[in-house]
């Protein structure tokens, strides 16, 4: 007791209490250094005439090659439809996505039945539960040549034979885009609920008793009030323009619809671990992290700029 | 609330209960449809989708899913991998998130820049998949479990976030009284922060569960397959034969499962698919009113303000 006594001491600043937080925090950050960041050495396998063979000694050891795997890339039929893929999947989730939700979480927050309001939610909450296995294994199941959508779709004589959903390229990025709404509708809507709950509940009663009806409350007064958690997650989207959700896709991908279903991350994965091109993947990958960083500050700062809200 | 009904609010209120209940019928009616397929005979499947309720009855898909060894396996591994996992790395990062958040720490610019690196900078796929091998991790059981001690920086911002809301005296009489910082973590913190324990918990399990990245990335062997892994390999297996595309390489315990299936009896490729389908996501389906729960109570609180 007596230590504390002395001039000068501030708790928690002695010599013991150092030692424990450093042996808290050690194992965290030889895990950092082991899993995140000795792997950022192997991106110079995108500078190199890396070939496998050479293992990790030729990461180093391999001559450097002038950045031809990407002027190779810029030049690889594969490339511009892998992009386009890429970025329409994306971009078009969340043009759709993001109005939607928005959509979702205004008319659930218009249901006064309380009840009725959480039933809503936890059924829609579900599939983000579920793997992209399970769901996507459902849907593919579902619009089947001879699944249900099209039985019923025959049956109603709206078409004449089955639509190749998954086989015909052409419909990809609508199942895609489909599926990816419906299984996060519910769990996206949940950030928008906890926000419109923070708005001052006095706002719509003055502006009930200035007449404003129910539509007009949602646009003058919910909307503006969501608009931060709103920015935050289009910031979000922005910077994960380039990152396809590689679970879903490779889980909905096969042969037929390669055309329209191959993007950035599953060609990654086709030529790096499938078909052992490691440098080029790498570059690949490399390029993507960095136009995926200078989306995320790009889309920050336009967002500072416009609505004063950003991460950071 | 201010205001009475007048015709165009209950139109309002009518359309949006049934924008919720089509929405919640396209949420539903895909599971129902594969519990009631799996449940029907797969040679009467054949001729033509069950809508409602099963037309012939049958166990036989789902005791052929629960009595295949090579599902057995795999939902071993998934499971110890889903219970190891989650419980060591939760705990963990709930101690290293307490040790971060404590004002006294020396250096906790070091910890903020290289947290802050490992969410934003990474390696990538190849890169990874050179360090397992390395590490003799690659096919081997451990690769489910050591990456995934440290349950990353996001988790320790939202733990963070939470502790805030402690009140500091606690910690400080702890300390005044002699107790070590592992000792205030287990009896004060541990105690104190069910919920975001339970939140986080469940999330990190879910995830562990739904994973088929591991498997697929950084395994070979058919004994290390984990349930969604083997589940998409027997979607892909059945859409190959269906539309006749080449598959690269068959899987040994998929074409297990299936041997005995083929032709037009009680249990074909269809519904064991379909049936295995239905029983991996048993435990999520248990599991997720629980996440909900824990969501709002333990993540929103403190980490986002309207």
């Amino acid at each position: 007791m007596s230590s504390q006594k002395r001039k000068g001491f501030r708790l928690g600043y002695d010599f013991r209490t150092q030692f424990e937080l450093l042996i808290m925090l050690l194992p965290a950050v030889l895990f950092i250094f082991i899993f995140d960041f000795t792997p950022l050495f192997g991106l110079l396998m995108a500078f190199k005439n890396f070939e496998p063979i050479m293992g990790i000694k030729g990461i180093f050891t391999s001559e450097w090659n002038d950045f031809q795997h990407f002027t190779r890339l810029f030049t690889n039929f594969q490339f511009w439809p892998m992009v386009r893929n890429t970025l329409g999947i994306n971009l078009l989730s969340a043009l759709i996505g993001i109005p939607v939700t928005v959509i979702f979480a205004l008319l659930l927050n218009e249901i006064k039945h309380h009840k009725f309001k959480s039933f809503v939610q936890t059924v829609t909450y579900l599939p983000h539960f579920l793997s992209w296995v399970i769901f996507g294994g459902l849907f593919i199941t579902l619009l089947n040549s001879t699944g249900i959508v099209n039985v019923l779709l025959m049956e109603l004589n709206l078409i004449d034979k089955p639509i190749q959903f998954l086989a015909d390229p052409k419909y990809f990025w609508g199942v895609a885009i489909g599926t990816g709404l419906l299984k996060d509708i519910g769990w996206g809507a949940i950030l928008y609920l906890a926000a419109m709950a923070g708005v001052d509940q006095s706002l719509y009663e003055a502006a009930a008793i200035d007449g404003a009806g129910r539509i007009k409350r949602m646009f003058h007064i919910t909307i503006p009030g969501i608009l931060p958690t709103m920015m935050v997650l289009i910031i979000f989207a922005v910077s994960g323009m380039l990152n396809n959700n590689f679970t879903q896709i490779f889980v909905l991908q096969n042969p037929l619809n390669l055309p329209m279903s191959q993007v950035i991350d599953t060609y990654v994965y086709q030529t790096g671990l499938l078909q052992f091109q490691f440098a080029s993947a790498t570059a690949i990958g490399l390029l993507k992290t960095v136009f995926a960083l200078l989306l995320l500050v790009g889309a920050n700062t336009l967002s500072r700029k416009l609505t004063k809200t950003g991460l950071f | 609330m201010v205001g009475g009904k007048t015709a165009g609010e209950r139109i309002f209120t009518l359309t949006t209960v049934v924008i919720m209940i089509i929405l919640m019928v396209v949420t539903l009616y895909p599971f129902w449809f594969s519990l009631i397929s799996s449940l029907n005979s797969g040679a009467d499947l054949a001729r033509g989708p069950v809508f409602l309720l099963p037309r012939e009855f049958t166990w036989g898909s789902w005791s052929a899913v629960l009595s295949d060894p090579g599902i057995m396996k795999a939902l071993w591994i998934t499971a110890s991998r889903t219970i190891i996992v989650t419980t060591v790395s939760i705990l963990y990062t709930a101690m290293f998130a307490y040790a971060f958040s404590r004002t006294y720490l020396r250096g906790k610019r070091f910890y903020v820049i290289i947290g802050f690196m490992s969410m934003y900078f990474s390696g990538g796929i190849i890169p990874s998949f050179m360090l397992m091998n390395w590490l003799g991790l690659y096919d081997h059981y451990l690769v489910y479990i050591l990456p995934s001690l440290f349950a990353g920086f996001w988790n320790v911002i939202i733990f963070n976030a939470n502790y805030k809301a402690l009140p500091e005296a606690l910690f400080e009489s702890a300390k005044l009284d002699g107790a070590s910082e592992f000792r205030i973590f287990l009896q004060i913190v541990v105690p104190l922060s069910k919920p975001v324990l339970a939140a986080l918990g469940v999330f990190t399990a879910v995830g562990v569960w739904n994973d088929y990245g591991t498997t697929l990335y950084f395994t070979q062997s058919n004994d290390l397959q984990t349930l969604q892994y083997m589940i998409l390999r027997l979607i892909q297996s059945n859409r190959a034969v269906e539309n006749m595309m080449s598959m690269q390489g068959t899987n040994l315990a998929v074409s297990s499962l299936l041997n005995g299936t083929q032709g037009q009896g009680p249990v074909t490729a269809q519904t064991i698919e379909l049936a295995a389908m239905v029983i991996a996501s048993i435990p999520m389906i248990i599991m997720y009113p629980f996440a909900q729960k824990f969501f709002v109570k333990g993540v929103l609180v403190g980490s986002v303000k309207g």
